[in-house]
C-alpha cells in the first residue's frame, strides 16, 4: 500500500497529475469519436441521406444517455457516499421493466402505448417521474432527512416491481414474451425524433438547474459535517442535486430503457483510468467513457454481430472485463 | 426491561410464531388432513404419504431457505460494510443462472436434481473465481469487494443472456428462478441440506465477522486473519444462496431487507443478531408461502409474488413508522 502511494507521489511530482489525466481523457474522447463516426458511415447500402439521418438519431440518443446516466451516477455516488450504487437502486429500472411487461400483458403489443414511440416515451416518463417525485418528496419532507432510509424504501419498491414483473413474465404467452423482451433491454433503435427532442429538452433543463451546484460536489464528497463547516448550504445544495439526479435517470430510462448499469460501469472505469477524484474531471471522464462504451457496443452489435445480442449485453461484457483487467493490472504493478 | 430479558422475549415471540406457522403450513392444502387425527395417530396411509412427500419437505425447505438466505445477507453486508449488498452480489446468482442455462442446453435429458447439481457446481466455481480475483487485487476499501462482485457477475450474466437470447431461453430462466414452493417434493429439494453445515460454520464465525466488519486494519490489529475470515464468509454466502436459488428460486427481500430491518433496530453485532435474523427470515417465508396457498385456494400464488407484495407493504410500514418516530425524537 505504502509503496503504491509513494510511487504515485513520485510520478505526480515528475509528470504532473494534470498532463497524464488530460492525455487519457483525450484518448478516450478519440476512441468515442472514432466508434461513433464508423457507426455512422459503415455498411451503408442505398440512400446515404436516409441512413445517416436515421443513424444520427441513434448517435444523439447515445450521447444523451451517456451524459445523463454518467452524470446522474457520479452525483448520486457522491451524495450517498457509496461507490457501488447507481440511481437505479431506487427502483426506476424495475418500474420500467414492470411497465413494459404490464403493457404487453394487459393491452397487448398492438396498442399505441407499445407501438407509438412518442406515446410510449411520454407514458414512461410520466410514470417514472411520478414515482421518483413521490420518493423525493419523502426524502426532503423533514429537515433531518435520512438518505439511508429513503434508499431502503426505494430498494423495497424496486423489489416489489421486480417480483410482480417476474411473475407476469412467467405467465406471459411465450410469443408475447418475445415481444416484451425487446424492450426489457436498453435499445437505441426505437428512438424517434420527437421523443429524442423532448428528452433532450428535459435533460438540458435538469442539467441547467443543477449546474450552479456542481462546484460544491468536491466538498460534498468530504461528508456532511465537513461540507457545512466549509460553508456549503448543505440542505439546499443536496436537495437540488437530488432532484437533478432523479429527473436525469427517469428521462433517460424512459427514452432508451434500463441502462443504469452503464452509469456504474462508466464511473468505475473512469475512476480506474483517471485516478483523479475531482468531479470536473470525473464527470467529463464518465461521459466520455460511457459514450465510447456505447458507441463501440453499437458498432459491434449492428455492424459485426448483426443484432445477435442486445447492445447493453456487449457493453456490460466488454466494460466488465476491461474493469477487472485494470484492477488486476494495478495490483501486479 | 433489561437487555437480556428483552432479547429472550423477542426470540421467544419469533419462535412461537414460527411454530404456529409451521403447523398451519403442514395442515393447509387440497388434501384434507386434520391436526386432531395427526395427534391421535389416526392418519390413513395416503395422508401419511402426502405429509411425507409434499407437506413436510415444503415446510422444511421454507424454513431452511428463509433462515439461510437471511443469514447469508447479514454476513455479506457485515463483511463488505455496505447495507445495500445482497448475498447474490458476489456473482453467485449469475453463475447459477449460467449453470441452469448449460444444464438446459447441454443436458436436456437430465433429471431435475441432476440439473440442479450442475447449476450448483457452476455457482460454486463462479464464487471461487471471484474469491481468487478478490485475493489478487489490492484492497482499497471495503466497497471494492461488492464492486468487483458486481462487475464479475455482470460479465457472467452477459454471457448467459447472449446465449439464452439466441436460443430463446430467457423466459425459461425467468420461470426456473422465480421463487416457488409448489414444486418442492421429496427427491427434488434435498439440495437445500447442503446449506446447513455452512450455516453452522457461520454461527461459529459470527464474532469474527463482527470484527471483520470493523475494517481490515482494525481486525488485523485485534489478531484476526482478515483475508481468511472474508474468504470463509464469501464461500458460506455463495454455497447457501446457490442452494436456495436453485431449489426454490429467488426470494426477494430475504437477503437484503431482513438483515437491514434487524440491524436497524439492534446494531451490528453478528452473534447478537444471527438468531433473530434466521427466525425472522423463516417466519417471513413461511407466512408468505402459507398465505399464497390460501388466498386463491385450491390454487396457489407463487411465493415470489406474495413475498414481493406482502414484504414490500410490511417493510415499508416498519420503516415509515420508525422514521416518523425518529423524526419526532429529533
Amino acid at each position: 500500500m505504502s509503496g503504491l502511494v509513494s510511487r504515485a507521489l513520485v510520478k505526480e511530482a515528475v509528470v504532473g497529475p494534470r498532463a497524464g489525466v488530460r492525455a487519457r481523457l483525450a484518448a478516450v474522447a478519440l476512441a468515442a469519436l472514432i466508434f461513433l463516426a464508423l457507426y455512422l458511415v459503415l455498411n451503408i447500402r442505398g440512400d446515404w441521406q436516409f441512413a445517416v439521418t436515421r443513424r444520427l438519431l441513434v448517435v444523439g440518443a447515445v450521447v444523451l444517455a451517456a451524459a445523463a446516466t454518467g452524470g446522474a451516477t457520479v452525483i448520486f455516488q457522491t451524495l450517498t457516499h457509496n461507490h457501488i450504487l447507481t440511481p437505479s437502486v431506487i427502483g426506476l429500472d424495475s418500474l420500467y421493466v414492470l411497465m413494459q411487461t404490464l403493457v404487453v400483458f394487459a393491452l397487448g403489443a398492438a396498442s399505441p402505448a407499445w407501438t407509438d414511440a412518442t406515446v410510449h416515451f411520454l407514458l414512461s416518463t410520466a410514470l417514472l417521474v411520478l414515482f421518483a417525485g413521490l420518493l423525493y418528496q419523502r426524502l426532503f419532507r423533514s429537515e433531518r432527512h435520512n438518505v439511508y432510509v429513503v434508499l431502503l424504501i426505494g430498494l423495497i419498491a424496486g423489489t416489489f416491481f421486480q417480483s410482480v414483473a417476474s411473475f407476469l413474465q412467467m405467465i406471459l404467452d411465450p410469443n408475447e414474451f418475445l415481444i416484451a423482451q425487446s424492450r426489457l433491454f436498453a435499445t437505441f433503435n426505437n428512438v424517434r425524433a420527437p421523443a429524442l427532442a423532448l428528452a433532450a429538452g428535459a435533460l438540458a433543463l435538469a442539467a441547467l438547474y443543477a449546474a450552479p451546484y456542481f462546484k460544491y460536489l468536491d466538498v460534498l464528497g468530504l461528508g456532511r459535517e465537513h461540507a457545512i463547516n466549509l460553508g456549503v448550504d448543505y440542505n439546499r445544495v443536496v436537495r437540488r442535486l437530488w432532484l437533478a439526479v432523479i429527473l436525469l435517470t427517469a428521462v433517460t430510462t424512459a427514452l432508451v430503457g434500463p441502462i443504469t448499469f452503464l452509469g456504474l460501469l462508466a464511473v468505475s472505469l473512469a475512476r480506474q483510468l483517471l485516478r483523479d477524484y475531482r468531479h470536473a474531471t470525473l464527470l467529463l471522464g464518465t461521459f466520455l467513457v460511457g459514450t465510447a462504451l456505447l458507441g463501440g457496443g453499437l458498432l459491434l452489435v449492428e455492424r459485426l454481430l448483426v443484432f445477435a445480442v442486445p447492445v447493453s449485453v456487449i457493453v456490460n461484457l466488454a466494460g466488465g472485463v476491461y474493469f477487472l483487467y485494470l484492477v488486476l493490472k494495478e495490483s501486479q504493478a | 426491561m433489561s437487555l437480556d430479558k428483552r432479547n429472550a422475549l423477542q426470540l421467544a415471540a419469533l419462535a412461537a410464531t414460527l411454530l404456529a406457522l409451521s403447523l398451519a403450513s403442514l395442515f393447509v392444502g387440497v388434501a384434507d388432513i386434520s391436526p386432531v387425527d395427526a395427534l391421535l395417530f389416526r392418519l390413513t396411509p395416503i395422508q401419511k404419504q402426502i405429509l411425507a412427500i409434499t407437506r413436510v419437505p415444503r415446510l422444511l425447505s421454507a424454513v431452511m431457505a428463509g433462515a439461510a438466505l437471511s443469514i447469508a445477507g447479514l454476513i455479506m453486508q457485515q463483511l463488505t460494510r455496505n447495507k445495500f449488498v445482497s448475498p447474490t452480489t458476489a456473482g453467485t446468482m449469475d453463475a447459477a443462472r449460467l449453470g441452469v442455462l448449460v444444464a438446459l442446453i447441454a443436458f436436456p435429458g437430465a433429471t431435475l436434481l441432476q440439473k440442479t447439481a450442475i447449476a450448483f457446481a457452476f455457482a460454486l466455481a463462479g464464487t471461487f473465481a471471484f474469491v481468487r480475483i478478490v485475493e489478487r487485487i489490492k484492497f482499497k476499501n471495503a466497497t471494492f469487494i461488492p464492486l468487483v462482485g458486481l462487475m464479475f457477475g455482470n460479465i457472467v450474466s452477459a454471457v448467459t443472456t447472449s446465449v439464452a437470447y439466441r436460443y430463446d431461453l430467457l423466459q425459461s430462466l425467468v420461470t426456473w428462478l422465480h421463487g416457488d414452493f409448489s414444486m418442492i417434493l421429496r427427491g427434488r429439494y434435498e439440495m437445500l441440506y447442503v446449506g446447513v453445515p455452512f450455516i453452522l460454520v457461520a454461527y461459529v464465525y459470527a464474532d469474527r465477522f463482527t470484527i471483520a466488519g470493523m475494517g481490515d486494519s482494525f481486525a488485523t490489529n485485534l489478531g484476526l486473519n482478515y483475508r481468511h475470515v472474508v474468504n470463509v464468509g464469501l464461500v458460506i454466502v455463495a454455497a447457501v444462496s446457490a442452494a436456495v436459488v436453485l431449489t426454490v428460486g429467488s426470494l426477494p427481500f430475504l437477503g437484503l431487507v431482513v438483515p437491514n430491518i434487524v440491524t436497524l433496530y439492534r446494531g451490528d453485532n453478528v452473534k447478537y443478531n444471527i438468531l433473530h435474523v434466521a427466525l425472522l427470515g423463516a417466519v417471513f417465508v413461511l407466512a408468505c408461502d402459507t398465505l399464497g396457498r390460501i388466498i386463491i385456494y385450491p390454487y396457489e400464488v407463487p411465493v415470489g409474488l406474495t413475498m414481493g407484495i406482502l414484504g414490500s407493504g410490511l417493510f415499508l410500514l416498519t420503516l415509515l413508522r420508525r422514521n416518523a418516530r425518529g423524526a419526532q425524537a429529533a
